[in-house]
């Protein structure tokens, strides 16, 4: 079976895209276009990382579901504090929402490699470490997985995030169109003016769902570095979380700002992604050269372009993105 | 149910947001000089207490003020690269002022590069240097300009979101680039070697020939681009599609036929800029080689408000930044030049909070804005003795 390993590592890669997706639905959902979604990311992952770290340089010994529930929790302040600048100068302070998010990119980018570089992996035993954590914790799957056969081995394999993923992205389903709340949180995002007159807290919706969102957006960076790259840091880490921040913001638009739809799409995202790695598998026959490999790369770029094209052509009334995208409220502008 | 009818105190909030008249330039500038002066010392701060050796805050500024003037070497890289933001600012300017929010710049100086790169790999050497040194120019700008009017060309029939689509064609440019390389070099560890002939001539000896001449091409443009903003019918009808493009509709601008025109010229100046990055000053081309000027480019245009004659000083104080930061980080022991991106980043957040203090004003509730009345009328009596001369002679 030489696909088990294409379709485990395309569920790897999914993952890390459904939290990033998820966690900009919630930021589009409020009215705010975060361009900051990769900035963010790193600045989750590097959370994940500094509180595995912390954990495992205490004692290397450490129940594992200790280690993992800090590193979540760090991720989740580090993006949280991110997200916090963002929603304060968007939502306060009103300033544009395209330019706060790109600021927040570049500090997010350089912040993540300052702390790992500077930080964390200069201790030692840092990198041996995180990738035991990264192995023995955030990887840790059911023991008698491997034994179910195919079915056990793509989809039951994983690790605790991959799950964790799921069942975010299928709640955050529930609350956005299944509740009040979520309800809500629609009228915010599509006519903020409307919803303060029915006597929805506007700014206090967007704020709520902006930190849940950065939270969750964080989670990508974590399940990027931690479950996916079993904890090894790569020189490129940033750049690579980066990468994925933007084809998460570019993921919304393809899965219709629904969060279910979503873990479709980050599938096929996921799939064309590692795709490439695995040409020879997909193409029993083909070689590929070594600068042939190179431009198979641009496929999930492409593959964007081409969904973000078709889904502006295709457009219907009720699959736009909310109508009060990018635009700042202010209670006395009427 | 509760039915009492105790008439409830209304709510006073704590801080209430007013809207302001428009400020005056001196004013408004007065206050980007205070953010970027709590910006720095904020991230000043931050490096001096992170750093591993013993500095202070003169050490912090002095290294700041010695990145971009410190030596002759270091004094015409400032000249270079300030010409180079310059340039991308300028190139993204007209189609900011269309709110077409190109992100792409990144994308299109790479692809300027790479093109100019190409040409100088094949033909160098071939054909008289000038030849091709303008088909150097006339390629790479028109390859950029189509990266750059390809989203605008679905933007305007479709509506597609161009900030994303321009943002996947940076990765896309990145991707030919390294496909380019190792193409070339299929053995190598993905870098190129410099190509000797073909380059770009330069208006005297070593880094200061370069910096002049990128100075000079720079300037051309930048003059042209803003006469061509402030003084034709063109610039006239790209900033009434920015206001509005129903306006320009019914005042019958062809909306579409221009946007797609503006992003042409935008994209090709970038290419240009790229033309200068391979063909002047690397003699190569590299994944990294547009050094994020794209973003950079977009943060300065929106810092100058979109005013043509502010962007050159804006670029200026940024390019100073950067290479500040850059001296800051050998001479603190920084080994990683991410914290660049860290302190431009707080910089930035610092100033991009300035627009809400020159639209909004901040009341207090009356209360207590008495009782701050108390302390701060003193401290504004002080300053408005400093700074006013009537205010002396009345004393007098």
């Amino acid at each position: 079976m030489d696909y088990i390993p294409l379709l485990f590592g395309t569920i790897e890669v999914a993952v890390i895209f459904l939290f990033g997706c998820v966690g900009e639905i919630f930021y589009e959902k409020s009215g705010h276009l975060n361009l900051g979604i990769p900035g963010i990311v790193c600045v989750g992952g590097a959370g994940g990382v500094f509180g595995t770290f912390l954990m495992m340089n205490l004692n290397p010994d450490m129940p594992g579901f200790v280690v993992l529930l800090v590193a979540m929790l760090m991720s989740v302040v580090f993006s949280c504090a991110l997200g916090g600048i963002y929603s304060f100068l968007t939502i306060t302070f009103r300033c544009n929402q395209n330019v706060t998010g790109l600021a927040l990119s570049i500090f997010g980018n350089g912040f993540t490699s300052f702390v790992l570089n500077q930080f964390i992996l200069p201790r030692e035993n840092a990198s041996t470490l995180l990738s035991i954590a990264g192995q023995k914790i955030f990887c840790a799957s059911l023991p008698f997985a491997k034994d179910l056969g195919f079915f056990g081995q793509v989809f039951l394999n994983h690790g605790f995030l991959v799950y964790f993923g799921l069942v975010v992205a299928i709640l955050s389903s529930i609350l956005l169109f299944r509740t009040k709340i979520g309800l809500n949180l629609r009228a915010v995002g599509e006519d903020p003016a409307t919803a303060d007159a029915v006597g929805i807290p506007v700014i206090k919706y967007k704020y709520i769902f902006n930190f849940l969102g950065a939270a969750i957006a964080g989670f990508a960076g974590t399940a990027y570095i931690m479950n996916y790259m079993n904890g090894i840091i790569g020189a490129s880490v940033s750049a690579d979380l980066e990468a994925f921040g933007w084809l998460s913001v570019a993921l919304v638009i393809f899965t219709l700002w629904r969060p279910h739809l979503s873990i479709l799409g980050s599938l096929i995202f996921g799939f064309l992604y590692i795709a490439p790695s695995y040409a020879s598998v997909l193409f029993p026959g083909v070689t590929f050269t070594f600068y042939g490999k190179e431009l198979l790369n641009l496929i999930p770029y492409v593959v964007t372009i081409v969904v973000l094209i078709i889904t502006s052509i295709v457009g219907k009334k009720n699959v736009q993105a909310p109508a009060a995208l990018g635009k700042p409220y202010f209670r006395e502008d009427r | 149910m509760n039915t009492k009818t105790e008439t409830k105190k209304a709510h006073n909030p704590f801080v209430r947001i007013v809207k302001r008249e428009r400020l005056p330039f001196r004013v408004r500038i007065w206050f980007y000089v205070i953010a970027i002066f709590f910006g720095l010392l904020v991230t000043s701060t931050l490096v001096i207490l992170s750093s591993s050796k013993d500095k202070n805050y003169m050490d912090f500024f002095a290294a700041m003020f010695s990145g971009a003037f410190g030596s002759e070497r270091r004094f015409w890289i400032f000249v270079q690269d300030f010409s180079l933001l310059l340039g991308v600012s300028i190139a993204l300017l007209p189609v900011f002022k269309m709110r077409f929010w190109n992100l792409g710049g990144n994308g299109q100086i790479l692809i300027g590069a790479m093109v100019a790169t190409i040409v100088m790999f094949y033909w160098g050497g071939k054909m008289p240097d000038p030849v091709l040194w303008i088909l150097m120019f006339i390629l790479a700008s028109n390859a950029a300009a189509v990266w750059a009017v390809i989203p605008a060309i679905f933007r305007v029939f479709f509506k597609t979101n161009e900030s994303l689509f321009t943002l996947m064609l940076n990765y896309i440019a990145m991707v030919l680039v390294k496909f380019l390389i190792s193409f070339w070099y299929p053995t190598g560890s993905g870098a190129m070697k410099t190509i000797e002939v073909g380059g770009l001539p330069s208006l005297g000896e070593g880094k200061m020939g370069i910096a002049l001449m990128c100075f000079t091409v720079v300037t051309i443009i930048t003059v042209a681009v803003i006469i061509h903003l402030v003084y034709s019918k063109r610039g006239y009808e790209i900033a009434v599609i920015g206001e509005s493009e129903k306006t320009a509709k019914y005042i019958g601008i062809n909306v579409k036929w221009r946007t797609i025109l503006t992003a042409f010229m935008s994209g090709a100046i970038c290419g240009v800029v790229g033309v200068l990055l391979s063909g002047l000053i690397n003699h190569t081309v590299s994944t990294t080689m547009d050094a994020n000027m794209g973003f950079t480019g977009i943060m300065v245009d929106w810092l100058s408000r979109f005013d043509p004659s502010a962007i050159a000083p804006v670029a200026f104080l940024i390019t100073l930044l950067n290479k500040g930061i850059g001296q800051v980080n050998t001479e603190f022991g920084f080994a990683s030049q991410a914290t660049n991106s860290v302190i431009t980043g707080l910089i930035y957040f610092f100033v991009i909070s300035v627009t809400f203090y020159t639209r909004y004003k901040v009341r207090f509730r009356s209360d207590i804005e008495e009782k701050m009345k108390k302390v701060t009328t003193p401290i504004t009596n002080f300053f408005k003795r400093i700074f006013s001369r009537k205010k002396k002679e009345e004393v007098k």
